[in-house]
C-alpha cells in the first residue's frame, strides 16, 4: 500500500507563501496529474514530496509513514526530471543499475531487474551507449527506467515531456501510460499541458498560486469546472465565458447578454441565481456549431446567427470565430465544408451545457 | 583567390606572433645545450655548432672545475611547496567552490566578491607585511611558509574555477543521485566530483604552475637551502661580476621540463571536458 496524503501542506521562502496549506489524498495505483500555470506551486508540491524541498508546514505520509523529515533516499520513491538528469558519465546500464548498487543489491539482482526495466521500456539494444548517445525520447525512457527498477512505492513525474517535440511528446505520453498499466505504482505526475493532463491522468489536481482549485478525474473537471479558472484552463480552445445578468422572461430564468441576446439556462442553474445577479455564462466551442455541423442530440438550442470572422480549419473539425456578447467566442464546425471570413452562418448554442457562474467570485452556482 | 591571400597573411601573422613567444624560451634550451664561449660570441652564433651536456654536469656539482648548485636539493623544495599548496589549494578550491555553487548562505555573494578582489592586489605588494609577520612568527626559510604565502595566492582562483564547473553540473543530477539512494555526500563523490574533474584538473595545474614559477615572493621569503626553490636558486648564478648563462639556462630547463609533462599529461582533461548528454542542453 502505498497512499500518498498531504495534509496543511505549506511551503514558504521567507516570507513568501508558494503552497499554502493543501490537501490532497493520492490512492495506492492512482495516476495523479498536477496541472496548473507557472508558479502554482505543483513543481514545489512535488519536490516536497520526493524530500528535495523542506516543508514549512503540514505533514506528507507516504504509506503508514509520515516523511516530513525523512531525506529522499529514504522514501523509496523515484523521479523522473524535466532534463531527464542521467548521469553523463555512465552508460545506460549503470544508469539504470545505479540505485540498486547504492543499495548494495548483488550483482545477479541487478543485471535481472536492470534487464527487466530495459525490456520493459525497449531499451535493451542502448544499453551499453552513454546518455549523449542516445536520441531526446531515448534519454526519456532510460530517465523512466530508471525509476521503475527500483519498484518504488511512489513513481514521481517533473514535467518529463516538456523537452520533447509534439510528436514524440504524443509518442511518449501513450508510453507512459502503457508504463503505468504494466507496473502499477502510484504515480504523481506534475505538468502545464492540460492535454497531457486530461489523457494521462486518474484524477486531475488543478493547481493555481499554491492553492487546489479542483480535483476530480478527467471528465468531471472538463464537464463540471468548479469556477472559471478551471473552466478556461481545462479543455482546448477554453471555455467561452460571457459576461451577463439574469433576469426571469416568460417564466423561465434567462442570461441577458451585453449584446441583447437572451440564453435561458438550464433547469439545474435556474434556482441558484436570483434576478439581476451579474454571472458569467460560460459553454465550450463544442456547444456552439453551425446547424447541421454539431453534435446531434434532443437537447434544447438557442439558435443564433452570426459573421464568421475566421475560420481555422484543423482537419476533422474547424473552429469559427465570432462574436456573441461583445466578445470574440469560438465554435466548433464538425464535418466541416469550407467557410470563407465573413460568411454568415446560424449557430446552434447547447443551452443544456451551459454554464453558469457567479461573476463576483467565479464560481461556478452548478457544482 | 583573396580568400588564399588572406590565409597566408593570417598565417604569416600566426608565425610572427609565435616567434616572438617561443624564441626566448628556444634560446634558454639552446644555451643550457651549449659552450660558454658560443654563449659569449659576437656576432652571436644562432644554431649551437657543438651540443654539450656539460652546463647540466656543472650545476648537478659533477664536474671538477665548478663548485655544484644544490639544485636536487632546490628540486625538492619546489616539489614539496608546490605539490602541496597544489593539493590543499584544490581541497579548500573543491569545498568552497561546491559551497558556493551549490549552497545558498548569508554573504555569499560579498564573501565571494572579496575572494575575487584578493586577486587584484598584485601579491608582491604584500610581499613586505608578509615578511614582517613571518619573521615574527619564524616562518621566514620554512616551507610551511611559502606554502602559506601560496596557498592565499591560488585559492581564491581555484575556488573560482572550480565554483565554474559545479555551476555547469544540473543540480538535478545531485537530486537524482538523491532520490536513488545517495546521501548527499555520495551523490557529490560518485556523480558530481567525477563530471567536475576536467574542471579540478585544470585548477590543479593552474595552482601548481602558480607555485612551481613564483619568484618574487618565494625569494622574499627564503633564505637558504631550507626552502629555497628552483626559481630562486636561479639567482645562485649571478655573483658581482658575472653572470652564468649557460648554469643559469640548464636550471631553467630543469625548471620547464616538469611544468611541460604535467602540462602535457593533464591537457587531456583540460580540452576534452565532458560532454552533458545526460540532461537536455
Amino acid at each position: 500500500m502505498a497512499e500518498v496524503k498531504l495534509q496543511k501542506l505549506v511551503k514558504k521562502y521567507g516570507n513568501v507563501g508558494v503552497v499554502h496549506g493543501i490537501d490532497l489524498t493520492i490512492a495506492h495505483n492512482e495516476f495523479v496529474v498536477l496541472v496548473g500555470p507557472s508558479g502554482c506551486g505543483k513543481s514545489t508540491t512535488l519536490r516536497m514530496i520526493a524530500g528535495l524541498e523542506d516543508i514549512s508546514g503540514g505533514t506528507i505520509s507516504i504509506g503508514d509513514r509520515v516523511v516530513n523529515d525523512l531525506p529522499p533516499r529514504s522514501r523509496n520513491i523515484s523521479m523522473v526530471f524535466q532534463n531527464y538528469a542521467l548521469y553523463p558519465h555512465m552508460t545506460v546500464k549503470e544508469n539504470l543499475g545505479f540505485s540498486l548498487k547504492i543499495a548494495k543489491q548483488d550483482e545477479a539482482t541487478i543485471e535481472k531487474r536492470v534487464a527487466e526495466a530495459a525490456e520493459i521500456l525497449g531499451l535493451t539494444p542502448l544499453l551499453a551507449r552513454t546518455p549523449g548517445e542516445l536520441s531526446g525520447g531515448q534519454r526519456q525512457r532510460v530517465a523512466m527506467g530508471r525509476a521503475i527498477v527500483r519498484h518504488p512505492d511512489v513513481f514521481l513525474f517533473d514535467e518529463p515531456l516538456s523537452n520533447l517535440d509534439a510528436k514524440l511528446r504524443g509518442q511518449m505520453r501513450v508510453e507512459i501510460k502503457k508504463l503505468h498499466q504494466k507496473v502499477k505504482t502510484t504515480i504523481v505526475y506534475v505538468t502545464h499541458d492540460q492535454v497531457e493532463a486530461m489523457t494521462l491522468a486518474d484524477r486531475i489536481v488543478i493547481m493555481k498560486d499554491g492553492h487546489i482549485e479542483q480535483v476530480g478525474t478527467p471528465a468531471e473537471v472538463f464537464e463540471q469546472p468548479k469556477n472559471t479558472f478551471v473552466a478556461t484552463f481545462i479543455g482546448s480552445p477554453p471555455m467561452n465565458l460571457l459576461d451577463a445578468t439574469t433576469a426571469t422572461e416568460g417564466g423561465r430564468k434567462v442570461a441577458k447578454l451585453a449584446d441583447g441576446v437572451t440564453l435561458a439556462l438550464p433547469a439545474a442553474a435556474a434556482d441558484k441565481v436570483s434576478d439581476g445577479q451579474a454571472i458569467t455564462v460560460g459553454f465550450r466551442a463544442e456547444a456552439f456549431s453551425p446547424v447541421g455541423y454539431g453534435l446531434t442530440g434532443d437537447s434544447e438550442v438557442a439558435a443564433i446567427e452570426r459573421t464568421v470572422t475566421l475560420p481555422e480549419p484543423l482537419g476533422t473539425e474547424t473552429l469559427l470565430y465570432t462574436e456573441l456578447g461583445g466578445k470574440e467566442v469560438q465554435g466548433k464546425m464538425l464535418n466541416p465544408r469550407p467557410v470563407q471570413p465573413g460568411e454568415q452562418l446560424t449557430f446552434n448554442l447547447d443551452l443544456s451545457r451551459l454554464h453558469v457562474f457567479d461573476k463576483a467570485s467565479g464560481k461556478s452556482v452548478l457544482v | 583567390m583573396e580568400r588564399s591571400w588572406q590565409r597566408w597573411l593570417i598565417r604569416f601573422g600566426i608565425f610572427v606572433v609565435m616567434t616572438i613567444i617561443c624564441l626566448p624560451g628556444l634560446w634558454i634550451v639552446m644555451t643550457a645545450f651549449r659552450d660558454n664561449v658560443e654563449v659569449m660570441a659576437r656576432p652571436p652564433v644562432w644554431i649551437p655548432e657543438r651540443w654539450t651536456l656539460d652546463n647540466f654536469r656543472a650545476i648537478l656539482g659533477m664536474s671538477e672545475n665548478q663548485q655544484g648548485i644544490p639544485v636536487v636539493r632546490y628540486f625538492v623544495n619546489s616539489l614539496i611547496i608546490s605539490v602541496t599548496s597544489t593539493i590543499l589549494a584544490l581541497l579548500i578550491g573543491m569545498m568552497g567552490g561546491y559551497a558556493f555553487a551549490r549552497y545558498r548562505f548569508k554573504g555569499k555573494n560579498v564573501a565571494f566578491l572579496w575572494l575575487m578582489l584578493s586577486r587584484t592586489v598584485p601579491g608582491i605588494s604584500l610581499s613586505l607585511p608578509v615578511f614582517m609577520i613571518w619573521s615574527r612568527v619564524g616562518l621566514i626559510d620554512t616551507d610551511f611558509g611559502v606554502i602559506l604565502v601560496y596557498l592565499a595566492l591560488n585559492i581564491p582562483f581555484t575556488i573560482w574555477l572550480i565554483d565554474g564547473f559545479f555551476r555547469q553540473i544540473p543540480l538535478s543530477l545531485s537530486e537524482a543521485a538523491q532520490v536513488d539512494g545517495c546521501t548527499r555526500w555520495q551523490a557529490f563523490w560518485k556523480i558530481e566530483f567525477p563530471l567536475a574533474k576536467s574542471g579540478i584538473a585544470s585548477a590543479g595545474i593552474f595552482a601548481f604552475l602558480t607555485s612551481w614559477n613564483e619568484f618574487a615572493l618565494a625569494s622574499q621569503l627564503t633564505r637558504t637551502t631550507a626552502s629555497k626553490t628552483l626559481p630562486v636558486g636561479l639567482m645562485d648564478f649571478t655573483a658581482q661580476f658575472t653572470v652564468d648563462w649557460t648554469g643559469m639556462c640548464a636550471m631553467a630547463v630543469i625548471i620547464i621540463v616538469p611544468a611541460l609533462l604535467l602540462t602535457f599529461i593533464v591537457q587531456k582533461h583540460l580540452i576534452a571536458g565532458l560532454t552533458f548528454g545526460g540532461v537536455k542542453g
